[in-house]
């Protein structure tokens, strides 16, 4: 690994420091309104909720202050390899932690559907496993980009893996019982579409554990992709 | 593109993708064949050795930089490449360099001649207290390059015209070239030394002493004239390096640490001290 600290001009450093602690604060709070979103669903509570939904903005926030940051000092530094790399790859995992974001106050709007929503169902229980692993995922991924660790990295991608099992075997489930019952096809389709949620915040995460193999080693990573995410080709004949 | 106040040209006449990716191969498919190979140079100044070991291939029609912190024997390098080196007592060189493939150390190498074919750009713009004709006349009339007065009048022109310059100082040829500002002045060096037709031009920090639009124009020119020549720049610049060199050298305490593809040593490089150096941790 490269040195990341003791540039000449200190102010160079600070600034560097300073996107890293910003995105390690968007991270947390990602992570936060996911769990606390999850938590709205499973305990129905709609102020909870609430609170989610208004608490994205901060993450927008924050990932604007990346951009003006990042910005200034490609500008004022003109920083070069892994400084560079250091840049970009905040920038880019910046609008990954916001979409999370995004996708967990989704998730939230729907929590407050499906509680006002007449009956319960198990596959709450799948929805609240697979936010266990993508909230795991996020912290994982968060202190791989801190130690700047490839291997750390890699370990948090392959985590996607069961997230997208646990989605197909959601996606089946969840089609037989709307089969079996059309007055169930509400629920089903915002518990679907929180399931989805999930995925694609998982699908995030990877994309953030392959920034930081960038920045660490200046190389695209050679891992091949775990595709597991068969949602696209299940059938009802199938499920 | 609506709304962009300087929309991207668009300099692709590809329609699908594998137009585009062939056109992709054909950029990137350069003549590659070194023009220069240093091979074990050591460069002594006295007891002190300036350069150790050093072994460099120098690509053919692309623009080599030379980087590295004060005194850390880029320059002398540069000067090994025309013998430069030969007029100081003091310094002494060994180890092969080829120019094409010749050993320019060969004992019947004209040193007059390897300079020719190996022109030089120096930091400070060096006109001659001639007129700004004069200047670009001066080596084509000493190595009896023209025939006539019309002859060097098209050599004159010409090489004004490469060096970006001609329209500047087209009514103002037999003004005296002090006159010139500081960007014209160096411009004019290189039209001097594009003028004997070298095959390698090598620049000792061709923009230190320029403004930035002039040193812009400079860069302008030196990637104009890699389709004609191979180049070597020695800068203290890495934004400069960064734009206009296809190869990098990184040089410290007399040693070649790293070298090569100008982008992959900008943005990953392989040694610490590379690193180091370009991303600004070591003066």
């Amino acid at each position: 690994m490269e040195q990341r600290t003791d540039h000449i001009v200190k102010s160079y450093d600070n600034e560097l420091d300073q996107i890293d602690h910003i995105i390690g604060e968007m991270g947390v709070l990602a992570a936060s309104q996911l769990k606390d979103a999850i938590q709205a669903l499973v305990k129905e509570d709609a102020a909870l909720a609430k609170k989610v939904v208004s608490g994205d903005a901060a993450i927008d926030a924050l990932e604007q202050e990346i951009d003006t940051l990042a910005v200034r000092v490609l500008a004022l530094r003109q920083p070069m390899a892994l400084d560079l790399r250091r840049v970009v790859a905040a920038m880019k995992i910046g609008g990954s932690l916001e979409r999370i974001g995004d996708y967990a106050r989704n998730i939230a709007n729907r929590s407050q559907v499906v509680t006002a929503l007449p009956g319960e169902h198990g596959g709450i229980r799948v929805i609240e496993r697979m936010g266990g692993i993508v909230d795991e995922m996020i912290h994982g991924v968060l202190e791989a980009y801190r130690e700047a660790n490839v291997e750390r990295a890699e370990a948090v991608r392959l985590r996607d893996e069961s997230v997208d099992q646990l989605n197909n075997s959601l996606f089946r489930e969840l089609l037989t019982y709307m089969m079996e019952m059309p007055s169930n096809i509400t629920l089903s389709m915002h518990l679907l579409f929180i399931a989805k949620n999930l995925e694609r915040m998982g699908d995030h995460v990877t994309n953030i554990s392959e920034h930081v193999h960038v920045m660490v080693t200046g190389e695209l990573p050679e891992w091949e992709r775990p595709k597991s995410d068969r949602s696209s080709q299940i059938t009802s004949e199938e499920s | 593109m609506k709304g962009l106040a300087h929309p991207m040209p668009v300099t692709t006449t590809a329609t699908t993708a594998s137009e585009i990716s062939s056109e992709r191969e054909q950029v990137g498919a350069g003549a590659n064949s070194s023009i220069i190979s240093a091979r074990n140079i050591n460069v002594h100044y006295g007891e002190k050795p300036a350069l150790v070991n050093v072994s460099v291939e120098i690509p053919r029609h692309q623009v080599t930089a030379m980087i590295g912190p004060s005194g850390c024997g880029k320059s002398t390098f540069l000067r090994c490449l025309n013998r430069m080196n030969d007029l100081i007592e003091s310094c002494r060189v060994e180890g092969d360099i080829f120019l094409d493939g010749e050993d320019i150390h060969a004992p019947q190498v004209d040193v007059v001649t390897l300079r020719m074919r190996v022109g030089m750009v120096f930091q400070k713009p060096n006109p001659f207290p001639k007129s700004i004709y004069d200047n670009v006349a001066y080596g084509p009339r000493i190595h009896g390059m023209a025939d006539s007065n019309s002859e060097l009048d098209e050599i004159v022109l010409n090489s004004l015209e490469r060096a970006g310059l001609l329209d500047e100082v087209r009514d103002r040829m037999h003004d005296s070239a002090m006159g010139l500002s500081g960007g014209q002045q160096q411009r004019l060096c290189i039209a001097r030394a594009i003028a004997i037709a070298p095959e390698v031009i090598l620049m000792d920090e061709p923009c230190s002493s320029l403004d930035p639009i002039a040193s812009a124009r400079v860069e302008d020119l030196i990637d104009e004239l890699r389709q004609k020549y191979s180049i070597i720049v020695v800068t203290h610049s890495m934004q400069q390096a960064a734009r206009i060199s296809q190869k990098t050298a990184f040089f410290h305490l007399g040693e070649l640490v790293e070298e090569g593809e100008t982008e992959r040593i900008f943005t990953a490089p392989k040694d610490t001290r590379t690193h180091a150096y370009i991303t600004g941790r070591i003066g």
